[in-house]
């Protein structure tokens, strides 16, 4: 990491804790803001958090372990999760997940070789009625065919 | 993402409300009787429990305390659930409005909605709407002319566990902590948020507040059962011809459920989600109500195709990746289960082990920290019961291995 980096991020983090208090009560916003622009918040980013909130960096590791879309290493530029829930297994996710594997040249679970997309599954997404269901960043695709699910994703950047 | 077009219709929720109105009478009543009134309609909590909902309030506006807090919990997360989305997009003003009563009730200063993070994007249309209520004078200072009465909501983003939507969870969540269950009590009621006397309430109780606020108890008891009073706003998904959110009195047959959403040849229903019981054909008769079958409101269609050895291991895994691990029963139980079931599914296993497992559902109902343990077994429990034959009488390593 380059240095003007490390000082951008700690700048980030410095205006977001001025914004939401220097507090405990802070800290899951403060990650969810570094996660949503960096896709990560590395080891560097939770040392910087730990020492401005003014605790301990293993606090912050312990809490960023905890939720599923917090992670310590980053993916890829962009987040594809799967609904892999029962109404939309029984409305095909399978078949959806095996077109988009064949299509990007990748397993589920893994991030393709540009680094593009992270293919992963998540647990119900709250559209059942409209299965299959999927997220790509912080949008939602329902009603999903193989060929929609591949159309959606060649036209993301 | 669909969007509605036709408009929605029910005899409480989906009845129509002008926003505020409900506000601007709570403030010209007292206090006490609001509480009252909530307490005389029986309401209670529609995010699984069914707490009574005055009681709740009652123990809260009793709470000394300096700074009080409403939390709404939009944390969503029972498989087969979307009820609370349909409200927080189409039907705000009952959900906020419903917060706003609960804080002039209890003398709350902060309301916080707890929004789970697959719905980041309602994040910037709750935003939005919230401001809106703040230039119209439904939040902030002196809210609509009552001197004194401060009260502002904001917005906070989950980030993937379905434990947060266990009360005190949330809590944790929300000041900065993993999100594990605390024991109880103390509950949220005296000790919650930052410790203050807290009131956590599903969207949908909520948003059943201003109308009983405008039309009165009586008339809201009308609908319903004795225990169970009330609408409830059903998410159906699965094997139907028209799935989606249903407002309907409580004590609605399953049975006439299946046929308002043109369901054909049903084998099972599963009632609550993950976290609740599978029925078979034989007990369809069964009423949605906090008395018998009870729910959260999610209902999973099966039709006769379906294989429900499948079905029980998606449930099983879900628990297995959602446990959060604080305690035994559930962390180590769910894993156990689900072997259990995959062992079933390759035809290796003995009857023997299969009733230890039983009793070990068993025990993870009454040993669990919290309410995940203590309903994961739900599933595992019903479906070995009440689909026995299908189960145990399948040819050796089934038919549709997940
Ligand atoms: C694992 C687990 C998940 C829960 N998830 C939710 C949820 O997503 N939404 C909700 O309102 N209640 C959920 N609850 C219930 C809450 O703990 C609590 O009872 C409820 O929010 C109280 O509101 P109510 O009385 O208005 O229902 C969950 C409980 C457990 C044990
Ligand atoms: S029952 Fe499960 S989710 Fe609840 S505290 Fe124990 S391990 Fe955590
Ligand atoms: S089951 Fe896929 S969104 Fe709920």
């Amino acid at each position: 990491m380059l240095v003007e980096e490390k000082n951008a991020l700690t700048e980030e983090i410095e205006l977001m804790i001025k914004k939401l208090g220097k507090k405990r009560s802070a800290l899951l916003s403060i990650l969810h803001g570094i996660q949503m622009k960096h896709r990560h918040v590395s080891e560097y980013a939770q040392q910087e958090i730990a020492r401005l909130l003014d605790i301990h960096p293993v606090e912050v590791f312990s809490v960023l372990s905890f939720y599923a879309f917090l992670n310590a290493t980053p993916k890829g530029r962009n987040l594809v999760r799967i609904c892999r829930t029962i109404s939309c297994d029984m409305k095909g996710k399978d078949i959806i997940v095996r077109a988009i594997e064949r299509e990007l040249n990748m397993k589920i679970g893994h991030t393709t070789s540009d680094n593009k997309f992270t293919v992963e599954y998540v647990n119900c997404l709250g559209l059942c009625d409209e299965g299959p269901a999927m997220a790509i960043n912080d949008q939602v695709f329902t009603k999903l065919t193989p060929e929609k699910a591949v159309k959606l994703l060649s036209k993301v950047k | 993402m669909e969007t509605k077009t036709k408009k929605r219709t029910g005899p409480v929720i989906f009845s129509g409300y002008e926003r505020g109105t409900a506000i601007e009478k709570a403030l010209n009543i007292n206090r006490e009787d609001i509480l009252l009134e909530i307490r005389e309609s029986k309401l209670r909590g529609r995010g699984g429990a069914g707490f009574p909902t005055s009681t709740k309030w009652m123990l809260t506006a009793a709470a000394l305390s300096d700074e009080k807090f409403i939390i709404c919990n939009a944390d969503e997360g029972e498989p087969g659930t979307f009820k609370d989305r349909v409200l927080l997009i189409e039907y705000p003003e009952l959900v906020f409005d419903g917060m706003v009563i609960a804080a002039h009730t209890i003398g709350a200063q902060k309301g916080i909605i707890y929004l789970r993070g697959e719905y980041e994007y309602l994040l910037k249309p709750l935003q939005e709407y919230l401001e809106g209520m703040r230039k119209d004078n439904f939040l902030g200072k002196d809210i609509l002319g009552k001197k004194g009465f401060y009260f502002d909501i904001t917005v906070f983003l989950g980030s993937g566990a379905y434990v947060c939507g266990e009360e005190t969870a949330l809590i944790e969540s929300l000041e900065g902590q993993r999100g594990e269950a605390r024991n109880r009590p103390p509950y949220p009621v005296n000790t919650g948020y930052m410790g203050k006397p807290t009131i956590v309430n599903n969207v949908e109780t909520l948003a059943s507040i201003p109308h009983i606020i405008i039309k009165g108890s009586e008339w809201y008891k009308k609908l319903g059962t004795g225990k169970s009073s009330g609408s409830k706003l059903f998410s159906v998904s699965g094997d139907c011809d028209k799935p989606g959110v249903y407002e309907l009195p409580w004590g609605t047959k399953i049975s006439e459920l299946l046929e308002l959403v043109s369901a054909k040849n049903t084998k099972a229903v599963q009632v609550g989600g993950a976290s609740g019981f599978c029925y078979n054909k034989t007990q369809f008769d069964k009423a949605l109500a906090y008395e018998d079958a009870a729910t959260g409101g999610s209902i999973m269609i099966f039709n006769e195709s379906r294989d429900m050895l499948r079905v029980l291991n998606n449930f099983m895994e879900f628990f297995v990746d959602e446990s959060c691990g604080q305690c035994t029963p559930c962390r180590i139980g769910n894993v156990k289960l689900l072997e259990g079931v995959k062992m079933i599914q390759k035809g290796d296993y003995t009857f023997a082990y299969i009733n230890k497992l039983k009793e070990l559902g068993k025990s993870m109902q009454v040993a669990s920290k919290c309410g995940l343990g203590q309903s994961s077994p739900n599933a595992f429990l019903s479906i070995l019961e009440n689909f026995n034959e299908e189960i145990f009488n399948r040819e050796n390593g089934g038919t549709n291995e997940n």
